[in-house]
């Protein structure tokens, strides 16, 4: 199974629109707000210290349960986001305009970067400070889940079948109705996938947003992230792998205990039966399928949600669909339009005022100079690692045994949070004196790489058997298999891996391009060494720079590289 | 006297074009369904009958005219109006009995009501047995099952039926349909009037008490033929084969106006053109020119010997009036004296002929191979002939249209096309 593609729906269409032009624009104004806000707020703070006071490894369950509670709730916010935002975006024509492009940018915002500012902005909002310092976790976890959820429960809402969409009018279903029984239903295998996505994306995010250092405050919240940054000030190799072993059983419960049996689950909702797919298997699922008592337990509840299916008047017919006049439409999406375009001003006039207080062209210069050192890194690794996983992707996933083996491995990887191997990294290169600036860069890719290859694995497997017959039976071999039958085939899937890889690479290189072991720092050149500077000498003019710059990078490279190679691999490459 | 179920006067339905026109589906249609009616809806792909379906059910808003239900305005899905789907519609996460009791469960019955009226309806449609199956588990001939019991259970005063049966086999279909007009005439059926779309002509006579035939482009009620034949209704009968021959005559000669009887209609650049591969073309030919029909064939006899609906088939016989290899009339096909010498070619041969078929009687190909010969480079981008085709039809009959003339041109060697390039030129890959 594949992941949608991270990047918007639609023809390519132009590189940008004047809707995507708004977007940045609104999300601009949005992170100059609150760096606004958060330098302001920043002073009263300065004495918060709370962490984890021991490296004993017997605290470890505890934190681990701390960081695991941590992502849920932000899975939660990300589900309620994703219906709300999604459903709006594929019903309102006149609101999917401006939110699809806002997502689109929403995405590429490294908001790794912006911990630091979110942190201070939400515990000077919560009466408690640790609580606040709670909330600016989770809402970084929670914008490392909830975009590419939203796109693709959007997606499905957009691809729902007319006939199944007409039969729930044809028999009155109400919306809350029909959005249980149809549109969720529908969008749920595509979700679950992208939960999963998202699940092994905002480990990285757990484990960086819970020891921040901004200026002289360091917030740190008990859990595994926090324990790992207490052992690098330590320099304990021992408790670093402590902490690698009690993630890697947490993901792996995870796994077992909740998406497994989710993905099992939500084979029933596949709308095409591929054939030859065999069914996904959970034990867990297949206990709570069985079970007796949890049948009776839910019971109740399954009535109760049955009661909210009822119309509100049982005795009228379903009211007649309203007539949206044309003039009315128009006029709503003209007033839309005007509170847009306000908002978008007042954004453009604070960014303004934003910059020419605290910003000048020279900084401007250097973080683009340095946004060009990140991507040369981030073009050669992602190069580098296609051309290791491209064909050993090919080669297990034509192999249909080596691929049940390798394809849950290669998820599990890419779910583990790579942060958590930087100290062993940094600590090779301190004890070699390594130059910073070339062997810091693997870091950026530790953990992103696996997205090739899973999504090339995917793609190999799912060759027809003819295609790969006929290659045999003309005796295509060699350099000219890989050519006209391989390359091809997996063009596409790799495709939306390596998107999602090269996105998932620049959001690290905030975390990666700086490391340290203990009081030795390393320190390439590079846009996400900046940010990471900047949030240590806590200037908030600076961080929001250095992450506008950033994003900018990401949403000019996907449009001007990945999403017309999308398109092109899509139209050509598609089997069947 | 009992009032009409359903009338529908002056209905007009119309879609925004690329340039800002409009494109006309359905045109000054009237209907009464009465009391005990099954009246069927004929017509060919485009005739605009699955909108009216969709009119009637309150799905969708026409710009004009109106629809009226049991004296009532529709202007939204109406209860009393139950829809049956080509392609079933059942929700595969459901099992069959949480789809039949969908309807009930919108309408919020109490829960022992639903589940009774449900068994109900499995149990008289003929599902016993299969309440607990899944939508996949079913074939295809059970699932339009369950798309009439979901339908039949919410007691609907009018059964919509789009095509009900045209994703099912031969034999399947033909139970289902039987079954459907037994219980329906030993009155089981919870329902007081039916109308069905299709496009096949003896699934029409079969079944129904009256059908309205349909032109295309715009969708126009060309003629009301009632159907007086007794039920149950034998293929065989006569008067049956009777029927079937005056729909096809009615059908084929419908774009002829009256003043060119027997010749092929004018096509112009804008004439949406169908889809039929030039192999196709070939086959008909070279069936008609063989024994038995030795040049000259009855539609319908032509259509059983070849088992093609009558759907399928008259494009390929319209394609071949349209290149004058043929002419129909009066519900026969006849290959013209082009069409014979066509039958007795070689490959070659038959490809010059076709292209100069192609070139003197479909004027878009001509206008293509004009433009690209005053074109320096020989080059042109579809968009060019898609741009001007818009203006005169919807999108999607557009690109049919282009796809249909790219096919020919590529088939005649008159011009090429790179699908990469989206470009049309001069030249052929040598």
């Amino acid at each position: 199974m594949r992941v949608n593609v991270p990047i918007s729906a639609g023809a390519w269409a132009g590189l940008f629109s004047r809707w995507d032009v708004l977007a940045f624009l609104l999300i601009l104004g949005l992170l100059v707000f609150l760096g606004e806000a958060s330098r302001h707020l920043f002073e009263p703070l300065t004495a918060l210290q709370q962490q984890p006071t021991s490296l004993d490894p017997r605290n470890l369950p505890e934190y681990a349960a701390r960081t695991t509670l941590r992502m849920l709730i932000a899975m939660v916010a990300s589900l309620i986001f994703t219906f709300t935002y999604a459903t709006l975006a594929a019903k309102n024509k006149t609101a999917e305009r401006l939110l699809v492009p806002l997502l689109d940018i929403l995405q590429s915002v490294p908001i790794l970067g912006f911990i630091s500012v979110t942190v201070v902005f939400f515990m000077a909002l919560a009466p408690g400070r640790v609580l606040g310092a709670e909330f600016a976790s989770i809402f970084a976890i929670f914008t490392s889940q909830a975009w590419n959820m939203a796109f693709s429960f959007y997606q499905s809402l957009r691809t729902i079948p007319t006939e199944l969409e007409e039969a729930t009018r044809n028999f009155g279903l109400t919306p809350w109705m029909r959005f249980w029984r149809l549109d969720v239903p529908f969008a749920m295998p595509q979700l679950i996938w992208n939960m999963m996505m998202s699940m092994s994306g905002s480990w990285f995010f757990v484990v960086a947003s819970e020891a921040i250092s901004v200026g002289n405050t360091t917030v740190t919240l008990p859990g595994i992230g926090s324990y790992i940054a207490l052992a690098i000030e330590h320099r304990d190799l021992v408790a670093v792998c402590w902490a690698i072993g009690t993630m890697l059983i947490v993901i792996f419960i995870y796994d077992q205990v909740l998406f497994r049996p989710l993905v099992a689950w939500a084979d029933r909702f596949r709308f095409e039966q591929e054939p030859g797919a065999l069914a996904p298997e959970s034990w867990v699922f297949d206990v709570l399928r069985r079970s007796r008592l949890i049948e009776r337990l839910t019971a109740p509840f399954a009535v109760l949600w049955q009661l909210t299916f009822r119309p509100h008047r049982p005795d009228k017919p379903a009211a007649p669909m309203p007539r949206i006049s044309a003039i009315g439409e128009g006029r709503f999406a003209f007033q839309a339009g005007l509170i847009v375009f306000a908002l978008a001003a007042i954004a453009l006039w604070q960014t303004v005022r934003f910059a020419i207080e605290g910003i000048t062209l020279a900084d401007v210069m250097t973080t683009l100079v340095l946004g060009l050192a990140t991507l040369a890194r981030v073009v050669v690794l992602i190069a580098m690692a296609s051309v290791v996983w491209v064909p050993i992707g090919v080669w297990v996933g034509v192999r249909p045994r080596a691929a049940n083996l390798v394809q849950p491995v290669a998820q599990f990887l890419a779910a583990f949070p790579a942060n958590l191997l930087f100290p062993i990294v940094v600590s090779i290169i301190v004890a070699w004196k390594l130059s910073p600036n070339i062997w810091l860069s693997p870091l950026m890719i530790l953990g992103t790489q696996w997205y090739i290859l899973f999504n090339v694995i995917a793609g190999a497997t799912a060759i027809p058997n003819e295609l790969r017959a006929v290659g045999m039976n003309f005796r295509v071999r060699g350099w000219l298999w890989w050519r006209r039958i391989a390359l091809p085939a997996v063009l596409p899937y790799y495709v939306t891996g390596a998107i999602t890889a090269s996105g998932g690479s620049w959001n690290a290189s905030i975390v990666a391009e700086v490391a340290s072991w203990g009081n030795e720092h390393l320190q390439a050149d590079g846009l996400g060494a900046y940010i990471a500077q900047q949030t240590d000498a806590g200037n908030f003019h600076k961080i929001v720079l250095g992450i506008a710059v950033m994003s900018l990078f990401v949403v000019v490279v996907n449009r001007l590289f990945w999403r017309p190679l999308y398109y092109y691999a899509e139209r050509k490459f598609r089997l069947g | 006297m009992t009032a009409a179920l359903l009338d529908i006067h002056g209905l007009r339905q119309a879609f925004p074009r690329a340039d800002g026109g409009e494109h006309l589906v359905l045109e000054g249609v009237e209907l009464q369904l009465n009391q005990g009616q099954i009246v069927g809806l004929l017509g060919r792909t485009g005739s605009g009958k699955s909108t009216l379906l969709r009119l009637i059910s309150g799905l969708s808003q026409p710009v004009g005219g109106t629809v009226t239900y049991l004296g009532q305005p529709v202007n939204g899905p109406a209860a009393g109006i139950a829809m049956v789907f080509q392609s079933f519609a059942l929700f595969p996460w459901l099992t069959v009995l949480e789809n039949v009791q969908l309807g009930l469960e919108a309408l919020g019955l109490p829960q022992p009501e639903i589940r009774k009226r449900a068994l109900a309806a499995i149990d008289l449609i003929g599902l016993d047995g299969y309440e607990s199956a899944f939508p996949r588990e079913l074939s295809g001939g059970m699932r339009q099952r369950v798309g009439f019991a979901r339908a039949l259970v919410v007691h609907p005063n009018i059964l919509l039926m789009d095509e009900p049966f045209s994703a099912l086999d031969v034999l399947t279909a033909e139970t289902l349909r039987t079954d459907f007009l037994e219980l329906w005439g030993e009155g089981k059926l919870p329902i007081k009037g039916v109308i069905l779309v299709t496009h096949n002509i003896e699934e029409a006579v079969l079944m129904c008490d009256r059908i309205l035939l349909f032109s295309s482009n715009p969708g126009r009620i060309v003629s009301d033929i009632p159907v007086d034949l007794k039920q149950p209704r034998n293929r065989l009968d006569p008067q049956f084969r009777d029927m079937v021959e005056k729909i096809y005559v009615a059908m084929t000669a419908r774009k002829a106006g009256p003043t060119q009887i027997g010749t092929a209609p004018a096509t112009t650049m804008f004439t949406v053109l169908p889809r039929v591969s030039a192999n196709l073309m070939s086959g008909l030919i070279e069936t008609l020119a063989a024994p038995p029909f030795n040049g000259k064939a009855d539609l319908p006899v032509l259509a059983d010997e070849l088992a093609m609906e009558s759907d399928e088939l008259l494009p390929v016989a319209e394609s071949l009036q349209m290149f004058r290899l043929a002419e129909i009339e009066g519900g026969d096909i006849k290959l013209t004296d082009i069409g014979k010498q066509f039958a007795e070619m070689g490959t070659d041969d038959r490809k010059k002929l076709f292209a100069r078929q192609l070139l003197a009687q479909v004027p878009l190909a001509m206008h293509i191979r004009r433009v690209l010969q005053e074109r320096t480079n020989h080059v042109a981008p579809k968009s060019r002939f898609l741009d001007e085709l818009e203006d005169h039809m919807s999108t999607e009959d557009a690109e049919h249209t282009l796809r249909a003339v790219i096919a020919w041109g590529r088939f005649a060697e008159v011009f090429a096309y790179d699908d990469d390039s989206e470009a049309f030129s001069l030249e052929n890959p040598t």
